[in-house]
């Protein structure tokens, strides 16, 4: 597996994302915001979490219309793999690639520690090695991660089983506690929470490498 | 600005320990650039300046035997620029002109250290050719008057002298003194201060691992924060100040220049009066996002082999910054102002140079570089601009509009700024502690986890990141934090402490016991401690009594630091921290960084059903100054619990030499053995019963002292081997397990962990959220 890892200025988590995507075995290439392709034969592309351009207009706003950003829309409307993370998750939903938004938390202060998620579905390459109702224990660190959307967009992600991830404890006000939600055709996930942070047992926990290990399976199976 | 230290965001040479003489006599005056007969820069006839009055003179901060030197040393009035820089590079803050006397007698040096005291930030070795380099300095007056931006651009300013240095940041703590949660300002101030320092700091990407928060009267009118932060770097690639070469570029790195901060030094450089609200546009603002681009530029250009020698843009700007860079080197600087690249129109020489607008850095550059070095901040969108150059003579030459604004002698600025051997008095002894009742030990309990300064502190660091980088592998909450060495298996653990109560009573045990606690967080982790860095809080240093409480604090560090093999590398120091004439509590406090060779040698983990409660050290049931005593009885009388050096580091040393039968450890502090039992339990979530009784027994502050927890085998073993050792006190004390916190020797002195557990997490939030 291929992954390509963007930096944004102020991206924090670019090199966290890179270490578990190698860690669990994918090459791992690092990509520069002001680039305006990606490298050959990439399966995956990872959005890492921080604070692209200091979160300032909007979180993930300027980093959604930054050069490299019409090569990942390219490389997901081919059917490619992305994987947006925290900020990532932000700059999904503002290119139009994820559906929704991420509002200020509704505590309206930053908020990190260890949650416990849901797994909502298993039709995901992210997902797959996991069962529904399974409950990993990932760290969450932002302060704008309360997921909106408006009802009908809700019923969709629903009745079409879009919902990867919920919080078993509601950290930041997010409607149906959502977590993490995938594309239409399953293949671009969101997620607040960091999986990178938790890969390796010394980390206080390793729940999150079962998703890049999923997605190292169902790439290389593929 | 007679004053101190904080104001900005860092200076130069924190603690300097050597006085360079003048060492070149100024004998190129008047330089060939001067205009006018009496060999004055022309001071321009666009831009009206100020005449040197008395006032302007004292409302720069220098008193009239400063002044009356300045005029000695350059043989005239000097001009409006002249006046600002001289008091730039004189104030407190930059020269510790009260300080520097007792400074230079901290043990300083070790084979672990490479850098000491005098750069951006002291470096120690931890092996296989890396470094740590770490300092921790106070943004106490800004913080009060705009607590968000205070502490934002007191995080910004720390991080900045770490990575000047060659080494990005890996960790960071705060050490926070609030006044009483029911003072008015106490609420705004707790939020402002903690959203400025997660702002700044989860945006940027730096774990925040530790830190303290306290509450206390004597903080009202002056809240400190001290910001740590440590970075790791090639021990042979790190980056220095002095410059070298002549006829070398210096250059512009970073944020464009404002106004701001023009007025900072005067502001963190006076005592507090009922005029402050009216400082607050003295206070910068930061800028995360420029950091994190200038972190990764200066990286990027460090690695390219272009830097000769770099210095951050901190207290005093330009001015300090590029004095310090050719003082170091033995070489006159010359500052084309017109290079300086401005946010604003319009600035003046004598505000660009005392600037303190933050994310800025100034080089001196090889010159075969400069088109690389360019195209690095050209990629990271910051300003790169050359201002200046080396020059061969000992002068510091400002031009301006083809003006000359200010022509010095350079090392006469740094190098003959005054020092004063200040008179103090010793603090007199503490007063003997009046009669301590016994209390139920529940209700003693009670009364510490209810109050914020010792209910469990998630509130605060829930708001900072304390995992990005994903190296975290102690996170906050009980003791050091523990972050690995990326891509290594080693760790390094952070601590931060001083317990300012006993400071008060006892300057010289109290100085001791910051040292000692720090010693200990460390080596409860399994960390061996390597080093220090202080930040030196404290009131009116003019005051002899204030004097004495520095004179005494700085003894007892030195002592703790010398026995316990923690040199200081680097610090601050923060004087005038009063408020209408009362001052602070003396808090001294302690940052120190210890070493884990293996991740495996980590005492990392939590008590469990059945395990033993071993107490290593010897309880008297010292009740002086404790926690017991100020929370549940309002007093703090007595005097300090005194600490016994070797001792220390005997305990320390068994538990290094056992750590492998430890499943968890801690050290007693504030609240003695029942606070650190209930807290050890309370993390685990499960219960302990302890069979000691009595007030002293269990709330005494005795030093030295762990609580251990183990298997019933390793028990055994650990008290066979202290036994055996002969020099370490180790007794079990209890067993965990169950749902309670009970007292074995008092029936019904026992509570459900579970409601001791709720007070205690929820205290801090009720109290000042």
């Amino acid at each position: 597996m291929k992954a390509a890892v963007i930096t944004f200025p102020g991206s924090n988590c670019d090199r966290d994302l890179a270490v578990a995507l190698e860690k669990a075995g994918a090459e791992v290439v690092r990509v520069w915001h002001k680039d305006t392709d990606l490298p050959q034969g990439v399966d995956v592309v990872g959005v890492p979490g921080g604070f692209s351009f200091g979160d300032y207009l909007r979180c993930g706003a300027i980093a959604a219309r930054s050069p490299i950003a019409p090569a990942v829309i390219n490389h997901a409307q081919r059917g490619g793999f992305v994987l947006g993370v925290c900020n990532g998750f932000q700059v999904l939903t503002e290119t139009g690639l994820l559906p929704g938004a991420l509002m200020r938390n509704s505590g309206l202060k930053f908020v990190c520690k260890p949650v416990q998620l849901r797994v909502e579905t298993t039709d995901s390459a992210f997902t797959s090695e996991w069962s529904v109702g399974d409950t990993p224990v990932i760290p969450v660190a932002h302060h704008d991660g309360n997921y909106t959307a408006d009802a009908e967009t809700l019923a969709r992600l629903k009745g079409e089983d879009r919902i990867a991830f919920t919080y078993v404890q509601n950290p930041n006000g997010s409607m149906a506690d959502i977590a993490g939600v995938l594309s239409e055709n399953r293949r671009v996930l969101g997620m607040m929470p960091h999986p990178e942070r938790a890969v390796d047992a010394a980390q206080g926990g390793a729940d999150g490498s079962v998703l890049f290990r999923s997605l190292l399976g169902a790439l290389t199976t593929a | 600005m007679p004053a101190t230290y904080a104001l900005v965001v860092r200076h130069p040479p924190l603690i300097r320990f050597r006085v360079r003489r003048l060492n070149r006599p100024f004998s190129r005056w008047p330089p060939s650039r001067m205009t006018g007969a009496t060999g004055t820069p022309d001071t321009g006839t666009q831009m009206e300046e100020p005449k040197i009055t008395e006032d302007l003179i004292a409302a720069h901060g220098l008193k009239p035997d400063e002044y009356a030197r300045i005029l000695e040393i350059i043989g005239r009035d000097p001009t409006f620029t002249e006046l600002g820089i001289f008091s730039a590079m004189w104030n407190e803050h930059c020269s510790y002109k009260s300080s520097k006397k007792w400074l230079r007698t901290l043990p300083t040096s070790g084979p672990q250290v490479i850098c000491g005291p005098g750069e951006n930030a002291g470096v120690v070795d931890i092996g296989d050719g890396q470094a740590v380099v770490f300092k921790m300095e106070s943004h106490n007056h800004p913080s009060y008057i705009e607590p968000y931006q205070g502490a934002a651009t007191g995080v910004g300013g720390i991080l900045r002298d770490v990575f000047t240095m060659g080494a990005r940041p890996i960790a960071a703590m705060n050490a926070l003194s609030f006044g009483e949660p029911s003072h008015p300002k106490t609420r705004q101030l707790v939020s402002g201060v903690v959203e400025g320092i997660g702002g700044y700091g989860n945006a940027f990407g730096v774990p925040n691992v530790g830190g303290e928060v306290r509450f206390h009267r004597a903080y009202n009118g002056n809240c400190l924060v001290n910001a740590f932060a440590a970075g790791l770097a090639d021990a042979d690639k790190i980056f220095y100040s002095a410059a070298s070469g002549v006829g070398m570029p210096v250059v512009y790195l970073g944020a464009k220049t404002g106004r701001d901060g023009v007025g900072g030094a005067t502001m963190a450089s006076a005592e507090f009066d009922d005029t402050i609200e009216e400082k607050r546009p003295t206070v910068q603002v930061g800028d995360p996002f420029t950091e994190k681009r200038l972190l990764e530029a200066c990286l990027e250009l460090m690695a390219s082999g272009a830097v000769i020698s770099i210095q951050d843009m901190g207290a005093a700007g330009l001015t300090c910054s590029a004095v310090e860079m050719g003082d170091k080197g033995d070489l006159g600087i010359r500052l084309d102002l017109d290079r300086v690249p401005c946010r604003e129109t319009g600035m003046t020489a004598y505000e660009m140079m005392l600037s303190e607008s933050q994310e800025r850095m100034l080089m001196v550059l090889r010159p075969e570089k400069e088109a690389e070095a360019k195209a690095i901040f050209d990629k990271w969108d910051l300003d790169f601009a050359i201002v200046g150059e080396t020059i061969p003579e000992d002068r510091f030459l400002i031009l301006h509009g083809n003006e000359v604004k200010a022509d010095l002698p350079l090392k006469a600025l740094s190098g003959t700024a005054p020092e004063y051997d200040r008179p103090y008095v010793e603090t007199p002894e503490a007063q003997p502690l009046a009669e301590v009742p016994e209390v139920d030990p529940i209700e003693g309990l009670k009364s510490l986890i209810s109050s914020p300064n010792y209910a469990h502190k998630g509130w605060v660091w829930e708001q900072y990141d304390h995992m990005v980088m994903a190296d975290t592998i102690r996170r906050p909450g009980m003791g050091a934090g523990v972050v690995r060495v990326h891509g290594t298996d080693k760790a390094l653990a952070f601590t931060s402490d001083v317990t300012p109560r006993y400071v008060k009573a006892n300057p010289f045990e109290g100085g001791k016991q910051a040292v000692a606690e720090a010693y200990r967080n460390l080596t409860a982790v399994g960390a061996l401690p390597l080093a220090t860095t202080d930040n030196l809080n404290f009131g009116n240093p003019e005051k002899p009594e204030i004097m004495g409480q520095f004179v005494g604090a700085i003894r007892g560090i030195g002592a703790a630091c010398a026995a316990l093999d923690m040199p200081i590398v680097s610090g601050n120091v923060s004087l005038y921290n009063e408020t209408d004439g009362q001052p602070i509590l003396p808090t001294p406090t302690i940052g120190a960084v210890g070493l884990l060779r293996s991740i495996d040698e980590m005492i990392a983990g939590q008590p469990e059903e059945g395990m033993v409660a071993l107490l290593l050290g010897e309880t008297r049931g010292h009740l002086g100054q404790s926690a017991l005593l100020a929370e549940h009885f309002g007093r703090e009388d007595g005097d300090a619990p005194h600490v016994d050096l070797i001792t220390e580091r005997l305990n320390g040393e068994f538990i290094r030499a056992h750590r492998n039968l430890i499943t968890a450890c801690t050290d007693l502090a504030d609240g003695g053995l029942a606070l650190a039992a209930f807290e050890m339990a309370a993390a685990a979530g499960i219960g302990i019963t302890l069979n000691v009784s009595g007030t002293g027994a269990l709330f005494g502050e005795d030093q030295g002292r762990y609580l251990l927890a183990c298997t019933t085998a390793h028990a055994d073993a650990l008290l066979a081997a202290a036994a055996e050792e002969g020099n370490v006190i180790l007794s079990a004390v209890g067993n965990f397990g169950g749902t309670t916190v009970g007292f074995a020797d008092a029936a019904d002195a026992a509570a459900p962990l579970a409601e001791l557990s709720g007070i205690y997490r929820s205290a801090f939030a009720k109290a000042v959220a």
